[in-house]
């Protein structure tokens, strides 16, 4: 079999299309790629879905916890703490336990078992609360000047938020963000060991490569071709949301213009 | 562990439950607990040791030294952490078995990998197979702590790094003006002052350090997370004297909450620890200090 035929069969496994046995003996290199690279589809609509709708949770938290009333800023404040001091893993477990129990009193609640939805949940809040607080700084960092030039100018309320206040927050917090996007990415490796089930052993890139090194038992392969997909999905991750940071800062000299740093922070 | 507890079928609500919670099983799960303390309290100092190695080795001046340090500062990046922790644990494993196998048997001809087998023999085994249960337990624990170190003695090295090359310039210059070796100011000058600035990092690194303990469950480690699936589990009375049904979102409530608690214990001394280490420095943190004391 050639490995052409191994992509075309496993290319996309992990979302059920192709051939539904896994390899079991004779593993070859190509197919460890493929199928790892298959999973990697997973980690991708994790990560894409939790941060397309984080991001707007992670504003609405930031305001609540800037805001003056108690009321609002208490929960706020909570939600972040929650979501910030306890271990993802230990999220992943207890909502789908709870998801578990939901399911018992009404069926409705039936697909927030499967990973697909109950872990993008999960992530989805996960995000919320640690982008939150880093939007929650920029706000705090935002210069005394340009909200005064913003009052003297007669800008008030939910203009002065859409013209001064959100950009800047969004170019102040951008670096950082990048960060939170690239852990979160990495977070997505936890859903299928974290009480989820790989539904017909459809899960993600971490999932193949384990099953390849309890298989073979043989770690130095598969996971070393985990980490190239990540590295490479990480890459990507910076290209773009650099593309983003050059356009929220393109009015700005070059010289000042804030460089995407990478920070180190893997576990969460 | 209540004489009442005998029979547990006879019991009210409180008490069946305070016999409940003091089941023997229980009680190996709050020992659980204390693996999770353990397992921090050996492996912060180890990673901070492995972490000092890689920083001074990636500011070294001989370049293979250099390198090496480099090269284990970058390697945790760009990959999740969990994928480290699973390759390590066999892979230590599997480093450990050969190397004995090397010492052990120098006269085995037939290959280590035989298809889909790691094979070395019988004297090289780790642990022996004649050895107790006791030390294959701990050598699991051993591992998944050294698996830990590895990792975030990565991460350390770069907070080091870092910390190292913010201690002043001139603080150097001083010392080689005075006539200080390469080590000695090093040991003198630029060690104690680093920690002020390691110490954000630090103690960030910490945090994190307490959100990864539940992936010891990931290494084959009995903890927390084991004994919270497993006694949340359905439990029907021929199994067990005390039935129950699915409990495990209650356990990982509880574990949420251990978590919870944990970080903001660390939180308040932490921020001690900071007050205390920037008293009297040059910094902002010092300077509001000074203002507010005068």
């Amino acid at each position: 079999m050639s490995c052409w035929d191994t992509v075309m069969d496993y290319g996309l496994r992990s979302i059920g299309i192709g051939e539904r046995l896994l390899p079991r003996s004779d593993f070859t290199l190509c197919q460890q790629f493929t199928l790892i690279g298959s999973g990697m589809i997973w980690n991708i609509y994790f990560g894409v879905l939790a941060l397309a709708f984080g991001f707007f949770l992670s504003i609405a938290v930031a305001l609540g916890k800037s805001s003056a009333t108690p009321l609002i800023r208490k929960p706020a404040e909570w939600f972040i703490f929650l979501f910030r001091g306890s271990p993802l893993f230990i999220q992943f477990f207890f909502a789908y336990f709870a998801f578990l129990s939901l399911k018992q009193v009404a069926p409705i609640f039936d697909p927030l078992t499967s990973a697909a939805f109950g872990a993008t949940i999960v992530l989805f809040l996960n995000t919320s609360a640690y982008a939150g607080e880093i939007f929650y700084g920029a706000l705090k960092a935002i210069p005394k000047g340009d909200l005064e030039a913003a009052d003297a100018y007669g800008i008030m309320g939910w203009k002065r938020f859409r013209r001064i206040t959100f950009p800047t927050m969004l170019r102040l917090a951008w670096p950082a963000y990048t960060n939170e996007a690239i852990f979160l990415f990495h977070a997505t490796a936890l859903v299928f060991f974290s009480g989820f089930p790989a539904w017909q052993q459809r899960g993600d890139a971490l999932y193949y490569a384990n099953y390849f090194a309890d298989k073979t038992f043989n770690p130095f392969v598969p996971y070393p071709i985990l980490a190239f997909y990540f590295i490479l999905l990480t890459l990507s991750v910076i290209t773009i949301f650099g593309a983003i940071n050059r356009r929220l800062t393109r009015h700005l000299p070059q010289e000042t213009r804030p460089k995407l740093r990478l920070r180190l922070m893997l576990v969460r | 562990m209540f004489e009442i507890c005998a029979d547990p079928q006879n019991l009210q609500e409180l008490q069946w439950l305070a016999c409940y919670l003091t089941s023997g099983k229980h009680i190996l799960f709050y020992q659980s607990f204390g693996v999770v303390m353990l397992l921090l309290v050996i492996t912060a100092p180890v990673s901070l040791g492995f972490g000092f190695i890689g920083a001074s080795a990636a500011r070294s001046p001989i370049a293979p030294l250099r390198w090496f340090g480099k090269g284990y500062t970058s390697i945790v990046r760009g990959v999740p952490d969990i994928a480290f922790f699973l390759f390590f644990v066999i892979a230590l494993d599997q480093a450990f078995e050969w190397l004995r196998h090397q010492v052990k048997c120098p006269d085995w001809d037939a290959p280590i990998r035989q298809g889909s087998d790691f094979v070395v023999c019988a004297q090289a085994k780790l642990p022996l197979s004649t050895s107790p249960q006791w030390v294959h337990e701990s050598y699991g624990f051993t591992l998944a702590v050294l698996t830990f170190a590895i990792v975030f003695g990565a991460f350390a090295a770069n907070v080091l790094f870092g910390a190292m090359r913010s201690v002043p310039r001139a603080q150097m210059e001083t010392a080689e003006a005075y006539g200080f070796s390469h080590r000695q100011a090093f040991w003198r000058i630029l060690v104690p002052q680093m920690w002020l600035y390691a110490l954000p990092g630090l103690s960030n690194l910490w945090m994190i350090l307490i959100k990864a303990t539940p992936l010891l469950f990931l290494l084959g480690v009995e903890d927390i997370v084991y004994w919270a699936r497993e006694l949340g589990g359905s439990k029907t009375a021929r199994f067990s004297d005390y039935p129950h049904g699915d409990w495990r979102m209650y356990y990982f409530g509880a574990l949420l909450v251990f978590y919870l608690l944990l970080t903001k214990l660390s939180e308040i001394v932490l921020d001690k620890l900071m007050a205390r280490l920037s008293h009297g420095q040059a910094t902002a943190a010092g300077e509001a200090q000074r203002k507010a004391a005068a």
